[in-house]
């Protein structure tokens, strides 16, 4: 009897211990869980900057101005375009 | 010597003092058990509140704004987290040089920031929508009272090519103009919170529970085409220039979806520097501001005659001597021109022929089309500061105002609504609604105005009014065939019609299956000219040229010299 008591009580121990060890792994995953979604709301913040800056080197005004200025780019002349008829599907 | 045996125990207590340290004894611990009873029973919940405050937290979420699109998904305004910089005044001692320090980061006077310290309240903002890099800096310090919190700031890199339709926000990043306003709800996210468990560091270990999720705000892609836009707004600047004008308004409309591809207005303004913003600069005239249309109102006139069967597209109408008396007042045409058909009254745009149509009708009649037409109503586009324009009931017109009103004149309009009803000619007599977001679907039409046979009849009589012999040979665009009606209408000024004009061009291309609907209004040019057929339809013809290639429609007509002969003048 006191030897199944015994066993017993080590089982419990041994339990307790499990959730203790279980506990703490889960706390930490979840801190890396959090670092990840603090680094996945900065890249959004980035992305979203990104995607400002690329519209500002890409504004019209600044693609026309090169064209024009750098390029020395024009619009064809009416008689210049060759239209293409597009295949009947 | 053994215990037992020890001479103390010999010796014998009385028993009431034994049996008195056993009851002080039992009766501590029966406090002790009251005392836990009453925490554990009664305190239970308030004490579980104090220990969770020790360690739970409740963070707020932020939730993003959405960003809005142009039709091919280009960014025209995003948000992006800066910082606001904040103190608590009481808090806030600093010293001179840490003063001076603060300032110069921040770009403010220290006259300024030290009055801001000096401050009775208990918060103040020192300076909001600092830029993060500043703001870091300002946190490196580590100055006592001063702290920061993070705000929005919203950025549009078109800068002042689509200010007016995109409109802007506020310091809270909320609407205050335009889309931003006209679709706030949506594009504003909704910030959450929740509990969590914190370490001793400051991590947080768990997650306890949400109490709101966040909503981050939706993207709102407009119909609008970047590069369209920045070719009305580039040209229509171009113009205001070299026409000495005061203000201009152009609207591009797909024709089969109702799609609003661009919309510009001068004078304009930077939505991301918005310090000396003046009221005209802030007006998105294309849906705020209402103007006489002039002559560019005859091809409604001329459907509606079209439309009834009394006129037909070659019946003569007398419009000799080029003047008309109705009680006391008298119409002019610019040139006399003598017996007109219905389709040249359209295409030399005689003011005497359409008065003399339009006195064929009631007013119930006119009135009517014109209502159908969308005029005298807002075309409730949710769009902010939107007007209908004036459209007198018919019992109170006089025949004067009647005759007036087929040449454009003693009505009101804007912009967008004279757009909008060309469209009916350009699809064959109804209408569709207009939209500012992209449609993908074809939208169903909403009403229809004139029978298919009325819009072809007055799309070829448009399609006569920009060749040789009309008043806009100017509209003309090599490749594709052209429909259009210029305006020059005399602006009221104090009551009386005053030396100034307003020059309008409306019209659509290709003529044989109009895909866009282009309208080009400019407010009292002042540098010579002044007819629509010189001012406007030159801006008409560069942005429907480029807009047509920039979408790929195919032409349809040889490419020939154009016959750019002298414009007929219309009337005014």
């Amino acid at each position: 009897m006191l030897r199944l008591n015994f066993i017993l009580l080590l089982v419990a121990l041994v339990c307790a211990l499990a959730t203790v060890a279980a506990n703490h792994r889960a706390r930490k995953l979840f801190v890396e869980y959090e670092r990840e979604q603090s680094r996945m709301r900065e890249l959004e913040v980035e992305f979203g900057q990104l995607q400002l800056e690329q519209s500002t080197w890409a504004g019209h005004a600044r693609i026309e101005k090169i064209a024009r200025e750098r390029l020395a780019m024009r619009p064809p002349a009416p008689a210049q375009v060759v239209q293409l008829e597009a295949a009947p599907r | 010597m053994k215990f037992a045996s020890s001479p103390i125990l010999t010796h014998r207590l009385a028993p009431g003092r034994s049996r008195f340290v056993v009851l002080l004894l039992l009766g501590s611990f029966l406090v002790l058990l009251g005392r836990s009873f009453y925490l554990q029973g009664f305190q239970n919940d308030f004490l579980q509140k104090k220990g969770e405050s020790r360690y739970e937290r409740t963070i707020e979420i932020s939730a993003t704004r959405g960003r809005i699109l142009d039709r091919h998904g280009d960014v025209l305004a995003v948000s992006t987290p800066v910082k606001a910089v904040w103190a608590i005044p009481e808090d806030a001692s600093l010293k001179p040089a840490e003063a001076r320090q603060l300032a110069g980061l921040l770009d403010m006077d220290v006259r300024e920031l030290n009055r801001k310290l000096a401050s009775e309240r208990d918060f103040v903002f020192v300076k909001r929508q600092v830029p993060p890099d500043v703001a870091d800096k300002v946190e490196a310090l580590k100055l006592r009272g001063i702290h920061e919190q993070t705000e929005y700031r919203r950025y549009y890199p078109s800068g002042d090519v689509m200010a007016h339709l995109l409109g802007f926000t506020g310091v809270a990043d909320e609407g205050q103009e335009g889309v931003e306003l006209a679709m706030n709800g949506l594009l504003m996210g909704k910030p959450g919170s929740r509990r969590v468990i914190k370490d001793r560091r400051g991590q947080i270990v768990e997650d306890v529970e949400s109490i709101r999720a966040p909503q981050e705000g939706k993207d709102v892609t407009l119909a609008l085409d970047a590069k369209i836009q920045y070719l009305a707004h580039s040209l229509l600047k171009q113009a205001i220039g070299e026409h000495k004008a005061k203000a201009g308004g152009v609207v591009v409309l797909d024709v089969r979806t109702g799609e609003v591809l661009a919309l510009a207005n001068m004078p304009t303004y930077n939505p991301n520097n918005r310090v000396r913003l003046a009221g005209a600069q802030l007006r998105n005239r294309a849906f705020t501001d209402t103007f006489e249309p002039g002559s560019t109102f005859k091809p409604f006139t001329a459907a509606l005659a079209l439309e009834k069967g009394k006129f037909r597209f070659d019946t003569p109408i007398q419009t000799a001597p080029g003047r008309l008396t109705i009680g006391s007042a008298t119409i002019h045409d610019a040139h006399p021109h003598g017996v007109l058909t219905l389709a040249e009254v359209i295409q030399k745009s005689s003011n005497v022929g359409a008065a003399k149509v339009a006195l064929s009708f009631a007013p119930e009649e006119m009135w009517q089309t014109f209502a159908g037409l969308g005029f005298g109503a807002p075309l409730k586009l949710g769009f902010p500061g939107e007007v209908g324009g004036r459209l007198r009931p018919a019992k109170s017109w006089r025949p004067i105002e009647q005759a007036t009103m087929s040449y454009g004149h003693g009505i009101s309009v804007t912009l967008i609504q004279m757009a909008r009803a060309y469209m009916a000619f350009a699809r064959d007599g109804d209408l569709v609604p207009l939209s500012l977001t992209r449609v993908d679907a074809p939208p169903v039409a909403s009403a229809t105005v004139f029978s298919g046979q009325t819009a072809r009849e007055v799309r070829a009589m448009l399609e006569m009014a920009v060749q040789p012999g009309g008043t806009a040979p100017k509209a003309q665009i090599p490749g594709y065939r052209v429909a259009g009606k210029t305006g020059t209408a005399h602006k009221l000024d104090g009551g009386t019609y005053a030396d100034k004009y307003v020059s309008s061009f409306i019209g659509f291309a290709p003529a044989s299956d109009p895909r866009l609907v282009v309208a080009v209004m400019i407010d009292e040019p002042s540098a010579g000219k002044h007819y629509g057929g010189d001012v406007a339809a030159p801006v008409f013809a560069q942005i429907m040229a480029g807009a047509l290639r920039t979408l790929g429609v195919p032409q349809d007509q040889p490419l020939k010299p154009l016959i750019m002969a002298e414009a007929v003048k219309e009337g005014v």
